[in-house]
């Protein structure tokens, strides 16, 4: 009688190492398993039903005794009954003994699972499956228009209705608005655009330096912070900070069904939570840029003092000389554009969250990629108008 | 080799917790028995949840002992949740299941974790819980979102069943489930307690759970815990709380029912 034992390295303590005897009966198989089968000693276990695998299928008929087990959970009575089920699917006889009446249940419970293994899903065919991509995200670019086009003009509808009804305009929640993405966001504003102003000043100097053209560099500050750099510094910012925060109170919102609440409530979520949001960013957008350009000159003119040797006296002087209204008024009429244009994605992302917080995550990632990008495209149609204007 | 086996699951013993000024549990002592099914019954912003939190060691307490399976907890800041993992499973309230996989990824999670496995058995396995909750193996590939009320609980309550541990925390488990679907869940955590030998702590206000699944019934009023013991003899306390929460309107509407359905 040849006998096999198994046996593994202990992994707990508390519990006993797990054992399968395989006995060879004529051309038969009796397997005693024995000690902890629980998800504890998983490894062992795992090892210890594989290797009775090769004598199972050359068993005719089997005998699982398990009168020598200690203990047994989900994961032990699982393999148990994989043996058991390996030897009844090749056509072998099967019989357990010794169930303990405590793991009655549990072994009958495990007869019962995994019967119906689902077909596994088909492998689509590559080129198919790339090309019904291009197709899908050609579609969801059009859809993004649409989304973008209906929330333009939801908005015009709302804010129609307000001009007719000055009172049904939210006063509070406007003001509310525009204290959090206005006032609270000069700080952050104005060291931004202080340091750029500074930098381009400072990088002016050093080279305009080698050819004698310092002063320009007024010029250069002036013209590229008023006309460019101060709106689109400003409005970048502004769509990381309060587009993101845009989206993400409406995909909350959306996501406790709080919009559903509103407008069964007879009241247009368009009117009450986006209008006020949105007419806070258009007006508080040319404030923050205009002051944007004017920490940005300031630091354009503190580096003119101490790195260029440039008197601020002087400073003034070159800049009333280098630039016009003309290129204040090109700058800040850009600024509710970009701020319209940065509402609109934030909100209309806010409203298309869906029930889980990943979604919440990606619609606001989605908000700021996506604005930041129609921002820049925005101020490249407007070069583009402007210069054919000749402003 | 066996150690002794303790009679009590959870032995709680003179626990204060608190926030701030605020006393929620005071002086309070409760013993789980192995292998029942405790209810814990509570006004509302009562500390129920704060109990059950506290046993599993995400609230930290001012004073007292908590043992569970024979050993002592530590304090929320010294707890090993490597061991705790495989000592209790938690059924949360909304579920808690991770939005971002799959429900049998969700199943899988803390066998991936916890033990080494191959992905084969891990598969069968999680489908193998999924199915002894009344899911399908196809459900494993749905995401959370996609889930009703019922089978999230039956999927956390897989999740929470994964590693096969001694005891299972339910917080609320019928809440938000309809009749038919509530008394499907109760009958399977009676099931399941049966077969796996569980010990069951369940917060809730579901008054025919109470009536149906529990062995025991304990009712926490004031930071403590007022009554305790069978169904039969609760209904029975003269404690002004108890009596209100088993003799109000709502649970006197179901009595004729209970009543004319016993004659």
């Amino acid at each position: 009688m040849r006998q096999l034992s198994l046996l593994l390295k202990r992994e707990t303590v508390l519990t006993s190492t797990p054992l399968l005897t395989s006995t060879p009966l004529g051309d038969g198989l009796e397997l005693r398993p024995g000690g902890s089968w629980t998800a504890a000693n998983v490894k062992s276990l795992e090892a210890l039903s594989d290797g009775v695998m090769a004598d199972l299928d050359r068993s005719k008929s089997v005998k699982l005794d398990m009168n020598g087990l200690g203990e047994l959970d989900t994961l032990g009575a699982w393999l148990l009954e994989k043996l058991s089920r390996r030897a009844a699917s090749a056509g072998h006889q099967i019989e357990l003994v010794g169930v303990a009446e405590n793991y009655a249940g549990l072994i009958e419970e495990m007869r019962q699972v995994n019967r119906h293994s689902p077909a596994p899903a088909r492998a689509p065919n590559p080129v198919f499956a790339r090309l019904s991509e291009l197709g899908r995200s050609a579609v969801n670019a059009t859809d993004d228009i649409a989304v973008f086009l209906q929330m333009l003009g939801s908005l015009f509808t709302a804010l129609a209705g307000v001009l007719r009804r000055p009172r049904s305009l939210r006063i509070t929640s406007l003001v509310y608005q525009l204290y959090k993405v206005g006032w609270q966001a000069i700080p952050i504003v104005v060291l931004i655009t202080f340091l750029i102003g500074a930098i381009i000043a400072q990088q002016g100097f050093f080279h305009f330096r080698k050819f004698g053209a310092e002063s320009y560099v007024v010029d250069m500050v002036g013209i590229l912070v008023l006309r460019e750099l101060g709106v689109l510094i400003v409005a970048i910012m502004v769509a990381g900070r309060s587009g993101s925060a845009y989206t993400a109170e409406l995909g909350s919102m959306k996501m406790r069904e709080e919009i559903d609440a509103l407008s069964t409530m007879g009241l247009d979520p368009t009117e009450v939570l986006i209008l006020p949001r949105v007419v806070a960013l258009v007006c508080a957008l040319p404030i923050l840029s205009f002051i944007g350009s004017v920490a940005a000159l300031y630091g354009g003119g503190l580096v003119a003092q101490f790195y260029g040797d440039m008197a601020p006296a002087i400073f003034i002087a070159r800049l009333h000389e280098a630039i016009s209204v003309t290129h204040f008024k090109v700058g800040i009429i850009k600024a509710p554009f970009m701020a319209l244009v940065i509402g609109i994605v934030a909100c209309s992302e806010g409203l298309r969250v869906k029930g889980s917080a990943e979604s919440l995550g990606r619609q606001t990632t989605t908000s700021v990629v996506k604005s930041i990008f129609l921002v820049i495209v925005l101020d490249g149609l407007f070069a583009v108008f402007f210069a054919s204007i000749g402003m | 080799m066996q150690p002794a086996v303790p009679e009590f699951a959870i032995r709680v013993s003179d626990l204060v917790v608190g926030f701030g000024r605020q006393v929620v549990i005071d002086h309070l002592s409760l013993d789980v028995r192995k292998g029942e099914i405790l209810g814990l019954v509570g006004a509302s912003g009562g500390g129920k949840s704060v109990l059950m939190r506290t046993i599993i060691g995400l609230i930290p307490r001012r004073g007292g002992n908590i043992e569970v399976m024979g050993q002592s907890i530590g304090d929320s800041r010294e707890r090993s949740s490597q061991g705790a993992a495989a000592r209790w499973g938690i059924l949360f309230q909304q579920g808690a299941l991770f939005s971002s996989l799959t429900v049998r990824q969700n199943v899988q999670f803390p066998l991936r974790e916890n033990l080494e496995l191959s992905q084969a058995l891990m598969d069968e396995i999680a489908t193998a819980k999924l199915e002894m909750v009344g899911l399908t193996a196809r459900d494993g590939d749905k995401f959370p979102a996609e889930l009703s009320g019922g089978m999230t609980k039956r999927v956390a309550l897989a999740r929470a069943l994964a590693l096969d541990p001694a005891i299972v925390f339910l917080d609320e488990p019928t809440s938000g489930l309809d009749p038919i679907a509530a008394g499907d869940f109760d009958a399977l955590i009676k099931t399941l307690q049966k077969t796996l030998g569980l010990t069951v702590f369940m917060v809730t206000h579901d008054l025919a759970s109470l009536n149906t699944v529990c062995d025991r019934v304990a009712a926490l009023a004031d930071g403590k815990i007022v009554a305790i013991g069978p169904m039969r003899e609760l209904l029975l306390s003269e404690h002004p709380w108890v009596r209100a929460y088993f003799h109000g309107k709502r649970s006197q509407m179901l009595q004729p029912q209970a009543s004319s359905k016993a004659s």
